[in-house]
Formats: structure tokens, C-alpha cells, sequence
């Protein structure tokens, strides 16, 4: 720093430009950290236990039943998304030459696919799964419709880290007379298992976080569904109906305390995991 | 001596690029064979038909004929049985991101060798082969990647050994280590001729001449002499090979 002034002195454009990176730096961490207290503040005092309560009625404004979707909803979407996911980016990386037509169709369709906004996906769903298959405002059909949502981001970061294992395992996996699909299963998956956790990680936050999709799809019914028929609604959801009906705003800021501790805990898992992961090779 | 693989008007391309022309020589049984000359005159290349690594590239055409124990490589014989004969040591040691153990049943295990007791047997006898037993049997476990870069090399050739190859291809195999895992590999190589056939690929003339019987000088994708090492080294016969060797060349 003490260099840094005469730096400053002769160069004062490199002085403006230090203060715009301090500036950046400080907004941002500054609005991340208003947020967070914001949505603690308002919403930590209303955590009450009735919250938690088994079921729920419109007095209690319990988040259990919508916690339960949520898992439900999560782990049907990527029961769905994950294999399809994954064998697609294996496709892309392991199977299909350079230059191959079909290549560049799934790498279009995947990038047009993440740049739709989510209420789309929520019509799209609402259309095939809710009305076309006669599914309902059901848990299926949010499940699904957010699968389809997720879809390419877990090909992509899949499809990163296949791209990232280094070439000499293959190359050695294939000198030793393997062939294509021991080596991917062997070999290549479980040194991309790192990078293709991150992208699931990340599509759970997406599911978790998502609304606009799911209105359409799984309905706002705040009971547990008994089947996967049952229109159920999300955490997120929950708290979107608690703060629209505007009567419950304490609760629903309770309830963005609960989504805030979920997303932290799952980011600190995700790096537990890569840690994890990461001293065991 | 029996000749092991006999390669005859070998033409390779990378797409328009041809990388080797015309290439004509044999390799016998338990001998080393050295391959020299500068960067990117098809050393690797060549190596890499005997094995069918090319087959991996794109655009990569070949003709001519190879034949190992007189089967046409290209035409009459199975990859996987290939690759299980002929095994491959890289340049940058390559061991799996496991344990020292499962890298060495890696091979067995891909052709159908199942059994604990067999495949202990082999993990044994291929790290004692390769040299590296003593330093390893107690960390069998523990994953490949904490070894040194000499080890690794060494429990690379251990794995290949583990299938039972009768010839090992080597790209230059030590361009990655110090001396002393430098000279641990040549003596191994030394040991290995015995039972193996060795090809080896190396940018350094004091190691052809420490451990090869025969050495082929390439350029620009021809091979332009092949004979005893003892002689391409004291008498070379072509004017390049002489610049080559006395380092009057890239
Ligand atoms: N996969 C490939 N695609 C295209 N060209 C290649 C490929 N591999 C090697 N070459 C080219 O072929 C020539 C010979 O390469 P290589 O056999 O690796 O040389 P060396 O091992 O003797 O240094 C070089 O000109 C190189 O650029
Ligand atoms: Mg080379």
C-alpha cells in the first residue's frame, strides 16, 4: 500500500479505478449481507414452533407439509433429469465425433433451453403434463416440469467436467485393451464425479427456488400429497402464497429464514462433498 | 531372433498431413528397439500404429500392413486382444485416480479376471517386476496419485505388465523424471528384454545407447536409417543421421 500512493500520484487514473474496484467489492458484499439481515430481522422472530406444526391449517401457516414436497419434489426431478442428463453429456463427450450433426442440435437446443424464462416452462408443463396426460396440478408434473427446467444445466456441467478429466486416463484406460464403456464407467465417470455434483447441487437450488414453474404445474394445495397425483406446493411456493394473501407476511418471512438456512446448508454440503471428494483421489 | 512385429509401407495421415512415409522395419523378439530423432518427425506416431492408439483420432487414415507374430494387426485381429499383447507406457506417467492396487487389477479385471486370489497374485508379481514391490506393498490402498513421479512411472509399466503383454510400447518414459527414476526405468528395461519385447521411443541418445540393441533414426516422417545401435551411433551411414547424433541439428 505504501508504493501504491506514489503509484497513485503518477498514475491517478490507476487512484479512480482502485476506488471503482473498492466500490464493487463493498456493494456487493454490502447488498448480500442487507439481504440476508433483512430476511433474518423480519422473519427470526416469528419462527415459532406452531410453524413446524404436523399439519397445516390456515391459523398455524405450517411449512411442514410444503418442506415434505419440496424433498418429494427435488428428488423426483432429478430421479428424471439426472440419467437423462448425465447419458446425454456422455453421449456428447465420449460418443459422438467432432462435427457431428446431431452434436450441434443438443448443444442449441440445451443452450435455447436454459435461456427460457421459467414461466414458460410452467405453461409448457401445464399443457402436456397437467392437461394433455391428464396428470393434474400434481407433484408429478411439477416434478417433471422442472426436470425438463434443470435438464440443461446438469448436461452442461456434466458435460464440463467429462471435458475437464484429462485425456491420459483415457488413453490409458484404452492402451490396456479397455473398451469405450469401461472406460467412461470406470475410469471417466468417477473423476468427473466432482463437477457433475456441482451441476446437481446447483439444480437442486434451482428446484428449491422455483415458483413461477410449479404454479402452473403442482398447484398451491398445502396439505402433504398422499401420491404423486396430489397437488403439493413447494417451500418457495408456500412462502409466495403466505405473502400474496398478504395476511401472513410474518410467516412467510419466517418461512425465507427456514429457505435461506436450507440453501446455506446445501451450498456447505456441496463444498463438504468436493472436499470430500477431493482427498480421496 | 524371431522378429515380433514387422511393419511394411506404412503411410499414416492426420487428415491432408501425412506423418509417415513409407515406413519398412522389424522389431525382434526380446530386444530393445529405439526410436530418435527430432520433435514431431512421427516417433510417436509410429509407435502409436503398433497399438492401434491412432484408431482414437480422428481422421487419422493408415495403409500398409503390421503384422505382430505374422497376423495383420489392422485386419485379422481383435483391439481388445491387441492392446492385451501389446501393452503401452506414456510419456507423463498416467495412473488412474485410484488405489495402487486397483490400478494394477485394472487390466486383469478388464479381461475377465475376477478372482481375489488371482488377481493378488498378479498385483505382486507385476509391482515386483516393475520394481516398485518393496516401496509399495505396504500402501497398497492408498490411492496412485501420492507417489512420486518415478513411482508412478514404474507402477505405470507394472500395470501394463499385468496383463501379460508379450511387447511394451514406451513414449519416452522418463522425459518426465529426474535421474535417478531415469536410471531406475532403463535398468528396468534392461531386465524386462528378457521376457518382453521393448519398443522405446526417447529424445535422449545417451539412453538409446545405454539400453537399445537397435535404434531407428526418424525424420520428417521417414525412417532414414535402422541397424544396430552400436552402429547407427559410432558409423552412421546417412550424412543426416551423423548431424543428427554429433547435435548438428534441431
Ligand atoms: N492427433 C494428431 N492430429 C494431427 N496431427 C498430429 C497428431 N498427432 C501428431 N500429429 C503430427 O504428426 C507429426 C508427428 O507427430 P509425433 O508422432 O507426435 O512426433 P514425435 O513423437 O516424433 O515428436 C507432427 O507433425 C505432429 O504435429
Ligand atoms: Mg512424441
Amino acid at each position: 500500500m505504501k508504493s501504491s500512493w506514489k503509484t497513485f500520484k503518477a498514475h491517478p487514473m490507476s487512484l479512480v479505478f482502485f476506488i471503482l474496484v473498492c466500490a464493487g467489492v463493498i456493494l456487493t458484499v454490502g447488498i448480500l449481507f442487507l439481504v440476508v439481515a433483512f430476511v433474518l430481522i423480519r422473519g427470526v422472530p416469528y419462527l415459532t414452533p406452531d410453524l413446524f406444526a404436523l399439519e397445516y391449517t390456515s391459523e398455524n401457516c405450517s411449512m411442514l407439509p410444503a418442506i415434505v414436497s419440496t424433498i418429494e419434489m427435488v428428488g423426483i426431478s432429478l430421479l428424471v433429469a439426472v440419467p437423462l442428463g448425465v447419458f446425454c453429456a456422455i453421449y456428447l463427450v465420449e460418443y459422438a465425433g467432432k462435427g457431428n450433426k446431431l452434436v450441434k442440435l443438443i448443444r442449441v437446443t440445451t443452450e435455447t433451453l436454459s435461456g427460457i424464462p421459467s414461466i414458460v416452462y410452467g405453461l409448457f408443463g401445464m399443457l402436456l403434463f397437467v392437461r394433455a396426460l391428464g396428470w393434474g396440478y400434481s407433484l408429478l408434473a411439477g416434478s417433471f416440469t422442472v426436470a425438463i427446467m434443470i435438464l440443461p444445466l446438469i448436461i452442461r456441467s456434466t458435460e464440463e467436467a467429462l471435458k475437464a478429466v484429462d485425456d491420459s486416463y483415457r488413453e490409458g484406460s484404452f492402451g490396456l485393451g479397455a473398451g469405450k464403456l469401461r472406460t467412461v464407467f470406470v475410469i471417466v465417470l468417477p473423476s468427473a464425479m466432482n463437477g457433475i455434483l456441482a451441476g446437481i447441487i446447483l439444480a437442486i437450488g434451482r428446484v428449491i427456488g422455483e415458483t413461477a414453474a410449479l404454479m402452473y404445474t403442482a398447484g398451491t394445495v398445502a396439505a402433504y400429497p398422499k401420491s404423486v397425483f396430489d397437488s403439493s406446493r413447494t417451500l418457495s411456493l408456500h412462502m409466495y402464497s403466505l405473502s400474496r394473501e398478504g395476511m401472513h407476511m410474518n410467516e412467510a418471512a419466517a418461512t425465507g429464514v427456514v429457505l435461506l438456512i436450507v440453501v446455506f446448508l446445501l451450498n456447505s454440503f456441496a463444498s463438504f462433498v468436493a472436499k470430500k471428494l477431493k482427498s480421496k483421489t | 531372433m524371431a522378429v515380433k512385429f514387422s511393419v511394411s509401407n506404412l503411410d499414416l495421415y492426420y487428415g491432408d498431413f501425412q506423418a509417415l512415409k513409407n515406413i519398412n522395419i522389424r522389431m525382434n523378439e526380446n530386444e530393445v528397439t529405439a526410436f530418435i530423432g527430432p520433435s514431431g518427425c512421427g516417433k510417436s506416431t509410429l509407435l502409436k500404429s503398433l497399438n492401434r492408439m491412432n484408431d482414437l483420432v480422428e481422421g487419422c487414415k493408415i495403409t500398409g500392413t503390421v503384422l505382430l507374430d505374422n497376423v495383420d494387426i489392422y485386419k485379422n485381429m481383435e483391439i481388445t486382444e491387441l492392446r492385451k499383447n501389446v501393452g503401452m507406457v506414456f510419456q507423463k506417467p498416467n495412473p488412474f485416480p485410484m488405489s495402487i492396487y486397483d490400478n494394477i487389477a485394472y487390466g486383469p479385471r478388464t479381461h475377465g479376471i475376477k478372482r481375489k486370489s488371482q488377481l493378488d497374485e498378479i498385483v505382486e508379481t507385476s509391482l515386483k517386476q516393475a520394481s516398485i514391490w518393496e516401496e509399495v506393498k505396504d500402501r497398497l490402498k492408498k490411492s496412485a496419485l501420492g507417489l512420486s513421479g518415478g513411482q508412478q512411472q514404474r507402477l505405470c509399466i507394472a500395470r501394463a505388465l499385468a496383463v501379460k503383454p508379450e511387447v511394451i510400447l514406451m513414449d519416452e518414459p522418463t522425459s518426465a523424471l529426474d535421474p535417478i527414476s531415469t536410471m531406475k526405468i532403463e535398468e528396468l528395461c534392461f531386465d524386462l528384454k528378457k521376457e518382453y519385447t521393448i519398443i522405446i521411443v526417447t529424445h535422449n541418445m545417451q539412453q538409446a545407447t545405454r539400453i537399445s540393441d537397435k535404434t531407428a533414426f526418424f525424420l520428417h516422417g521417414e525412417i532414414v536409417e535402422f541397424g544396430e545401435t552400436g552402429q547407427i551411433f559410432a558409423m552412421p551411414k546417412d550424412k543426416r543421421t551423423e548431424d543428427y547424433i554429433t547435435g548438428r541439428f534441431g
